[in-house]
C-alpha cells in the first residue's frame, strides 16, 4: 500500500516522463462573530458544547436563518477572485449520517453556488542569487533578494457557502467517541478550482494568493495549522504532453504548506510508479500521514457516498441585485498586489521590504500611517520587518493582530533619530510598545531611559575608561582602530547601554 | 426497484431490515415512487423549478450573538460536557 522509496535514477526518469494535473478544494472558515444559521458564537476554545442551540444541534422544528455577513464575505471573495456572482442562489441538503453532524445533513450549495467561473493569477517566483552577502555581522534583516516572475491563471470552478461540522474525539480506551458541536454551524466557503496546477509550487502559490485575498478582505484568517483553511488535493498523472486526464485521487488531512508539498510529490510518484509498472490508479480518497510522510486509502469510488442532495426547504432563496453587488464592490480594499505596485512607485524602500510589508494589510497600514507622520520609510520598514516579525513569530501571533499604533511607532523612531535613546534601548522600549502600545516618549521619560546625553557624565565615564584601559588607549594612539571599538564597548557597559555609540565614539576620539 | 437495490438503500440509511421488513419497505417504496411518477405525466415545459413554497427571498439575520446558550442540559449521557456516541472511525 505504501509507496517505497526507490530513489533510483530510473524512478526519477520515470517521473520526468509524466506530468501531474492538480485541482483543489479549499475550505475556509469565515471570520463572522456568529454561526451561519444561528446566533451562537464562533469563538474558538469555549467549553465543549457551550456555543450551541437548537438550530446547530439539529433539534426538530428549529429554523435556520442565513447570517447576512456570510453572504457578504462570500460575494466579496468571489468578486476578488473574478467570479460571476449567481443572482439567484439557494442552499441544498447534503445527507449523511455521522455524529459530527447532528442534523444528519449538511446545509451546503450544490445546484446554485454563490460564485462561479472565476480565476486567480498566481505569480511563480524564481529567486535569483542575491547581490552578495552583507558584510555587517549585525545584519538583522534578510539580505535583499530579487525576483523574476511569470504569471499563471488558475481558474475557479465555483465558490459555495456551507456549514462546518462538529469535532469528534475518539476515545480508544473507552471504546466511544465524544462530540463537541461548538464548531457545528461555523460558516465556511469552499473554493473549488479547475485542474489547472501542475506542481506543488503552483499549488502553494495559489493557496498563498488565495489566503492573501481572504485576509485582506478580513473574511477569514486562513490558518492551515489551526484548520481555519483546509485543503483537499485532487491529483492525477498522465504522460507528459498527453491530452486525456488520468484517474485522480483526492488527498485529505493536509495541515501545512510543507505537508501539501510533500503529499503532492508522494502521490505523484506513487501514481507514476503504478502506471510505469502497467497498473491502473484507483479512484479513491486518501489520507495523508504527515508524521510518516505517506498516504493511506480512506475510501474508494465504489464506497463513495450518495449524498442525495436536494434543495433546502428551510431556507429561502438569495437574490442578488446590481445595487448589492455595487455596494460590496465599492467596499473592496486595495489588494496586496495593487498596494505593492503603488508602494514601489511611492516609497524609496527595497522591493523586498515592500513584498513583506504588503503581505499583511495591518503592516501596510501601519507603514503608511507612520510615514505620513514623518518617519523615514526605511526606518519604519526596518522596525516592521525586524523586531515586529521577530516578536510575532516568538509569540505565535498573527500580523493582522498587531496592537501598536503607527503614532507610537513614529514617536519611537523619532526618539532614536533625535538620539534621545540608543538603538539598544529602543529595542527594549519597542518590546513594551508591541505589547501595550504605550506612548514611548512618556515611557522613556518615566523610566529614565534617555541616552546619557549629559556630556559631563559621558566625558567623566570616558575618562575613567581610558584611564583604566591604558593599553587599549595606547594601541589606538598607535594606529590600531580596533582598540577604539573596545573602549566604546566599555563606556556603553558603564552607562548600561543608555548612550548613543556614535556620541561615545566622538567623545573618546576627542579625549584620545 | 428502479435504479436502487434495497441493500444499497439500507446501507445509505445505516439500518438493517429483516427479510419481512425489507419486502414491506420495497412494496411501500414502489407505491411512493408510483405516486411521484404521476407527476411526470404533467407537461412542465417552460415552468421554472420551484425552490421554496412561499414567494419569499433574502431573509437574513444580523451577525450578532443571540439566545444561544448551553445545550448541555439536553445531553442525556454526557462526559466532560460532550455528547457520547458509539465509537466511530473514518
Amino acid at each position: 500500500m505504501c509507496e517505497g522509496n526507490e530513489g533510483s535514477k530510473a524512478a526519477e526518469k520515470a517521473v520526468e516522463g509524466y506530468e501531474a494535473v492538480i485541482g483543489l478544494e479549499v475550505h475556509v472558515e469565515l471570520a463572522t462573530r456568529t454561526k451561519i444559521f444561528c446566533g451562537c458564537s464562533t469563538a474558538f476554545g469555549g467549553r465543549p458544547n457551550a456555543h450551541t442551540c437548537p438550530v446547530c444541534t439539529g433539534m426538530p422544528g428549529a429554523l435556520p436563518v442565513l447570517n447576512r455577513k456570510v453572504l457578504e464575505y462570500a460575494v466579496a471573495v468571489g468578486l476578488a477572485a473574478n467570479c460571476t456572482i449567481t443572482r439567484f442562489s439557494r442552499f441544498d441538503r447534503k445527507n449523511y449520517f455521522y455524529p459530527d453532524n447532528p442534523q444528519s445533513y449538511q446545509i451546503s450549495q450544490l445546484y446554485l453556488p454563490i460564485c462561479r467561473d472565476g480565476y486567480i493569477e498566481i505569480e511563480l517566483e524564481r529567486e535569483l542569487p542575491s547581490g552578495g552577502e552583507s558584510d555587517s555581522a549585525e545584519e538583522t534583516f534578510p539580505a535583499e533578494k530579487s525576483w523574476n516572475s511569470a504569471q499563471k491563471r488558475i481558474r475557479i470552478h465555483e465558490i459555495h457557502m456551507e456549514e462546518d461540522a462538529g469535532k469528534l474525539t475518539h476515545d480508544e480506551q473507552g471504546g466511544c467517541t465524544l462530540v463537541d458541536y461548538n464548531r457545528a454551524g461555523v460558516p465556511l466557503i469552499e473554493i473549488v478550482t479547475q485542474p489547472d496546477m501542475g506542481s506543488a509550487r503552483e499549488v502553494v502559490a495559489f493557496l498563498e494568493k488565495l489566503r492573501l485575498i481572504i485576509r485582506y478582505l478580513g473574511a477569514g484568517d486562513c490558518r492551515l495549522q489551526e484548520g481555519s483553511m483546509r485543503v483537499d488535493v485532487n491529483l492525477s498523472v498522465r504522460p507528459r504532453g498527453a491530452r486525456e486526464m488520468g484517474t485522480r485521487t483526492e488527498m485529505k488531512n493536509l495541515g501545512s504548506f510543507h505537508g501539501i508539498e510533500m503529499a503532492i510529490e508522494s502521490e505523484r510518484n506513487r501514481q507514476t510508479a503504478i502506471l510505469e509498472s502497467g497498473g491502473a490508479v484507483i479512484q479513491e480518497t486518501r489520507r495523508w500521514d504527515e508524521e510518516k510522510g505517506i498516504s493511506h486509502p480512506m475510501r474508494s469510488k465504489e464506497e463513495a457516498r450518495d449524498y442525495r442532495y436536494f434543495p433546502e426547504p428551510d431556507l429561502v432563496p438569495v437574490v442578488i441585485g446590481e445595487d448589492y453587488l455595487e455596494r460590496i464592490r465599492a467596499a473592496q480594499p486595495e489588494m496586496a498586489w495593487e498596494k505593492r505596485q503603488r508602494f514601489l512607485e511611492e516609497y524609496p524602500i527595497p522591493e523586498y521590504d515592500i513584498r513583506i510589508i504588503t503581505a499583511s494589510r495591518r503592516m501596510s497600514d501601519i507603514f503608511e500611517a507612520a510615514v505620513v507622520l514623518g518617519s523615514p520609510p526605511k526606518k519604519v520598514s526596518n522596525w516592521l520587518m525586524g523586531e515586529t516579525l521577530r516578536l510575532l513569530k516568538e509569540k505565535g501571533q498573527d500580523s493582522e493582530e498587531i496592537r501598536f499604533s503607527p503614532e507610537n511607532l513614529a514617536k519611537l523612531i523619532a526618539l532614536v533619530e533625535n538620539r534621545v535613546i540608543s538603538t539598544t534601548v529602543a529595542k527594549e522600549v519597542f518590546a513594551v510598545l508591541f505589547e501595550e502600545d504605550m506612548d514611548p516618549v512618556e515611557y522613556v521619560e518615566k523610566n529614565e531611559l534617555k541616552t546619557a546625553g549629559n556630556q559631563v557624565i559621558l566625558r567623566r565615564v570616558a575618562e575613567e575608561v581610558i584611564a583604566s584601559n591604558h593599553k587599549s588607549a595606547e594601541d589606538y594612539r598607535g594606529g590600531k582602530d580596533r582598540a577604539l571599538g573596545y573602549l566604546v564597548g566599555q563606556v556603553m557597559k558603564a552607562l548600561k547601554g543608555k548612550a548613543d555609540p556614535v556620541q561615545v565614539k566622538e567623545q573618546l576620539k576627542e579625549l584620545l | 426497484m428502479s435504479g436502487y437495490s434495497m441493500g444499497r438503500l439500507e446501507s445509505l440509511a445505516q439500518i438493517t431490515l429483516s427479510e419481512e421488513e425489507r419486502e414491506q419497505a420495497a412494496e411501500d417504496l414502489e407505491k411512493m415512487l408510483g405516486l411521484i411518477g404521476k407527476l411526470e405525466e404533467l407537461d412542465t415545459e417552460g415552468v421554472e423549478p420551484m425552490s421554496h413554497v412561499l414567494p419569499v427571498q433574502n431573509v437574513f439575520r444580523e451577525d450578532l450573538e443571540g439566545e444561544g446558550g448551553d445545550r448541555r442540559c439536553s445531553v442525556p449521557s454526557g462526559r466532560d460536557g460532550m455528547f457520547v456516541v458509539p465509537r466511530t472511525f473514518q
